[in-house]
């Protein structure tokens, strides 16, 4: 039986992006042991690529803002599926947890007045989120790093945990193996925090890294919890489409908040052309009114481009599908036009955006102060993801709670650019602090040997097969036909006959993948790293399909050409799906709790 | 719009393979496309080829620092460096970082970076005084230090500098990465903190004799040179070896 290491702390957390460091930094300071793993080196999880900024009603730039028109705000943006108190918490506190950043070193663009500068985004009413050029992500991580690295917990880099482990009923640990030496490891733990992020890998054309594989929800599953609205997936409307190789890395919406335009290959900006009904009020009726707005006229209302991303990213699918799209199959996204209404505009543009310019100079040979990005939908953002309790993030199995990306509630049916580095402050403080007070109030659960030896035999099995099976499978193999499937079956449009073809594909690259092998030894080997992942993705990627076959309408991030417009039906429930006997969803309908007369007030007043 | 270049539709790749500084390189042929960078090709090979060839990447847009290696003999990111302006003639090598232990392929291990961090005292800002609790500051006091923040942490510029490169000064020596990083604290416009001390000792600023090179690669296009070590060098100097200031603070109890 192979060896493997032993370490215990009282709150393990998973996952060491934005949400995961603040979750330790929440759990480590009551003097409790707690370890953070992460898969990557610390400071490079996906957070690091968030470039427009985190959404608190700070009100530094536009004083009519506040918590209440934020929560409407990203009420009205997840179409009201939302878990209204994660969406009241979030609002309330998100302003805060910026200061707190302030405090421990970040350093963000400034008012004129000195107090941190806020930018316009899509989806909200002012302009709302905090930022640092375009990296704010970067940014937030660093400090977060940098800031927890003194607070005495120990971090595990280059660590990936493949099962959960659970003792009567509550969570007990974890195993995984370390990337390095490919040894493995248990964890014991009274309470784990999942900060894993989401599931884009899943899909073909993505922003997200190899990190993202959907670790969190599948481990989470796997241990028997509840998963919400997995059908919600975020293509963001503007990722590259050219060169071939750099397909679906992020253009920050930033771009369109500093005044760039959406158009087609005629010129024209198509997103005058289809406003929905419930955004009319507060969307321009001309382009002079929608430059008012970004340029900071407070009488003027926002241009179309800053619509809710769902909206935009299918709106540009339909100019292409319909013939009117740019030469490799996008839209144009220009900003380079502001040079006409502003003086020194190239150097305006290169100050607000430098990792765009930079991205689009050194990748595909283009001047975006010169001439107009070519852009198109790429698949962003998980909305769904664990089910959880909306004041301490605990999931429905006792001690193992969830926090970012990697929980389901805040943002309904679709998520509010911004309102995810801001999610991810407010809920891993969250989740830290209720994982340390439930681990702090019982004894060390148990892990039992047996499910120990199950985990190593399953973390091990590629390495046999490649020495004793005929008919092995490559592993880069099965994870491409996947994002092949999932992009062209389960993408941006989706219909019934295609997530059929997609769950019957699933089931038979599920089957492959128990056939998968590795070669090599277990040192630094991505080709096992990968094989281990497969089971990640195809439990995701299952769950994803059933929800979105059974939600038989078009709402936020899921569209349905068989079923195109929002049904009242669907609005008072979500999808909640947990792994049934045979290991297969279980998909239920979970009522969504009436909201609260007040918020219901705030609501109204804010239409 | 587009690259125009004639690239030729497949490329040699000479790919350093082994394990703990033991190993040889390897030649690899793999077809390329137009925008391809060095990061794809060694995805390429490693999905067809060489399932285990190790080799860390994130965000394959320039952001995380996490692929860098030796491209051709230059310290790079690999998902930055595109094959258009490399000859393709002739086999690509790609090597591991130098100036860090080999772990497999092209991993090193950069875990003395992350301790040299740990022993720089942290940000330690001084009480929020304007009257909502917070600070002020004005964005012109704070260009240069969100320059230094642009840092990715690739540790290209640690790779480069003959210090840790040529002299393996790494006990005594905290590479320009972290000079950047003590920079960018001290000329905080909130930080309380005094690192000048430990700059002379400990983090070892006078073995840096300003060869510029860690500018000339960092991605980030940092003047790690010009803006971050040579005015800590002069506060180290002023603090420590201008003989007015030194009477002045002998005169002072």
């Amino acid at each position: 039986m192979p060896v493997h290491e032993t370490h215990e702390h009282d709150v393990l957390i998973i996952g060491a992006g934005g949400a995961g460091l603040r979750a330790a930094i929440e759990a480590a300071s009551g003097g409790l042991s707690v370890g953070l793993v992460c898969k990557s080196l610390l400071g490079k999880a996906h957070t690091v690529m968030a470039e427009g900024g985190m959404a608190a009603a700070m009100a530094h730039v536009d004083d009519r803002d506040s918590w209440k028109v934020h929560f409407s705000d990203t009420m009205r943006g997840g179409q009201y599926l939302n878990n209204w108190r994660m969406a009241e918490l979030h609002a309330k506190e998100a302003p805060d947890r910026v200061r707190e950043l302030e405090a421990w070193g970040a350093v963000f663009d400034r008012t004129k007045d000195g107090r941190i500068l806020q930018r316009n985004f899509g989806g909200h009413r002012y302009p709302r989120l905090a930022h640092v050029g375009d990296r704010t992500g970067l940014e937030m991580i660093r400090t977060l790093q940098d800031h927890g690295v003194h607070q005495g917990f120990k971090v595990y880099m280059e660590h990936t945990i493949t099962k959960l482990f659970v003792d009567a009923g509550r969570i007990a640990g974890a195993f995984g193996y370390d990337r390095e030496r490919g040894n493995l490891r248990v964890f014991k733990a009274k309470a784990i925090v999942l900060a894993t992020g989401g599931v884009g890998r899943a899909f073909k054309i993505t922003s997200n890294s190899w990190e993202y594989t959907g670790d969190g929800y599948a481990l989470a599953y796997d241990a028997g919890a509840d998963l919400m609205d997995m059908e919600f997936i975020q293509f963001h409307p503007t990722g590259m489409v050219w060169p071939p190789s750099v397909k679906g890395i992020l253009v920050t919406e930033g771009v369109r908040g500093e005044g760039g335009v959406l158009r087609n290959k005629d010129g024209k900006r198509f997103m005058f052309d289809d406003i929905p009904e419930n955004y009319k009020a507060q969307t321009a009726d001309s382009e002079e009114e929608g430059w008012k707005y970004v340029q900071g006229d407070k009488n003027a209302r926002r241009p179309p481009e800053l619509l809710t991303r769902d909206h935009v990213a299918r709106k540009i699918v339909k100019e292409v599908r319909e013939g009117r799209g740019s030469p490799h199959g996008g839209v144009f996204l220009d900003i380079a036009w502001i040079k006409e209404r502003i003086p020194k505009g190239a150097e305006h543009i290169k100050k607000k955006l430098p990792s765009m310019y930079h991205q689009f100079k050194e990748l595909a040979d283009i001047d975006i102060t010169a001439v107009p990005m070519e852009v198109g939908p790429t698949t962003h953002y998980t909305m769904g993801g664990v089910r959880v309790d909306g004041d301490s993030q605990m999931s429905t199995v006792p001690g193992l709670f969830a926090a970012g990306e990697c929980a389901a509630g805040l943002h309904g049916a679709n998520r509010l650019g911004g309102n995810s580095l801001s999610d991810l402050l407010v809920f891993g403080k969250r989740a830290g602090e209720h994982a340390a007070k439930f681990a702090r109030e019982r004894a060390a659960a148990t892990i039992d040997q047996g499910q120990i030896d199950a985990a190593e035999r399953m973390a091990l099995a590629p390495f046999e097969r490649a020495a004793t099976a005929g008919d092995a499978e490559a592993p880069y193999k099965i994870q491409y036909e996947l994002q092949d499937l999932m992009q062209d079956n389960v993408g941006i449009v989706r219909n019934e006959a295609e997530i059929r073809k997609a769950l019957e594909g699933i089931q038979v690259l599920k089957a492959r993948a128990a056939k998968v092998a590795s070669v090599g030894n277990r040192e630094y080997n991505p080709g096992w790293h990968t094989a281990l992942d497969l089971a990640s993705l195809l439990a995701c990627a299952e769950v994803i399909a059933t929800s979105a076959l059974e939600r038989k309408e078009s709402r936020g991030g899921h569209f349905r050409e068989d079923h195109p417009d929002k049904d009242p039906n669907f609005s008072t429930f979500n999808h909640v799906v947990r792994k049934g006997a045979g290991g297969r969803p279980e998909l239920r309908r979970e009522t969504i709790s009436p909201l609260r007369d007040d918020l219901k007030q705030v609501v109204e007043e804010n239409k | 719009m587009s690259d125009t270049t004639n690239l030729p539709t497949s490329a040699t790749f000479r790919v350093w393979r082994g394990e703990k500084g033991e190993g040889e390189f390897r030649d690899y042929k793999t077809p390329v496309s137009e925008g391809m960078v060095v990061l794809d090709a060694i995805h390429q090979i490693q999905a067809d080829q060489a399932n285990d060839l190790a080799v860390r990447w994130n965000c394959k847009a320039g952001k995380c620092g996490s692929c860098s290696a030796e491209v051709n003999g230059m310290p790079k990111l690999m998902c930055m460096t595109r094959l258009s302006d490399l000859p393709l003639d002739e086999p690509v090598t790609v090597q591991p970082l130098h100036t860090f232990p080999s772990i497999r392929d092209l991993v090193t291990d950069v875990s003395w970076n992350f301790r040299v961090k740990k022993e720089i005292k942290p940000f330690k800002p001084r009480a929020p005084d304007a009257p909502d609790g917070t600070w002020r500051m004005q964005q012109e006091d704070i260009e240069r230090v969100q320059e230094f923040r642009k840092c990715i942490e690739c540790f290209l510029c640690q790779d480069v500098c003959h210090v840790l490169r040529d002299h393996h000064k790494h006990e005594e020596f905290i590479g320009p990465r972290f000079l950047v990083h003590v920079a960018a604290l001290e000329m905080h416009p909130l930080d309380t903190e005094d690192r000048l001390p430990e700059l002379k000792t400990a983090h070892g600023i006078g073995y840096c004799n300003i060869t510029k090179c860690c500018t000339k690669v960092c991605p980030e296009h940092i003047t790690i040179t010009d803006n971050a070590i040579i005015p800590l060098k002069e506060r180290v100097v002023d603090r420590f070896y201008d003989p007015v200031a030194r009477l002045l603070r002998k005169l002072k109890p």
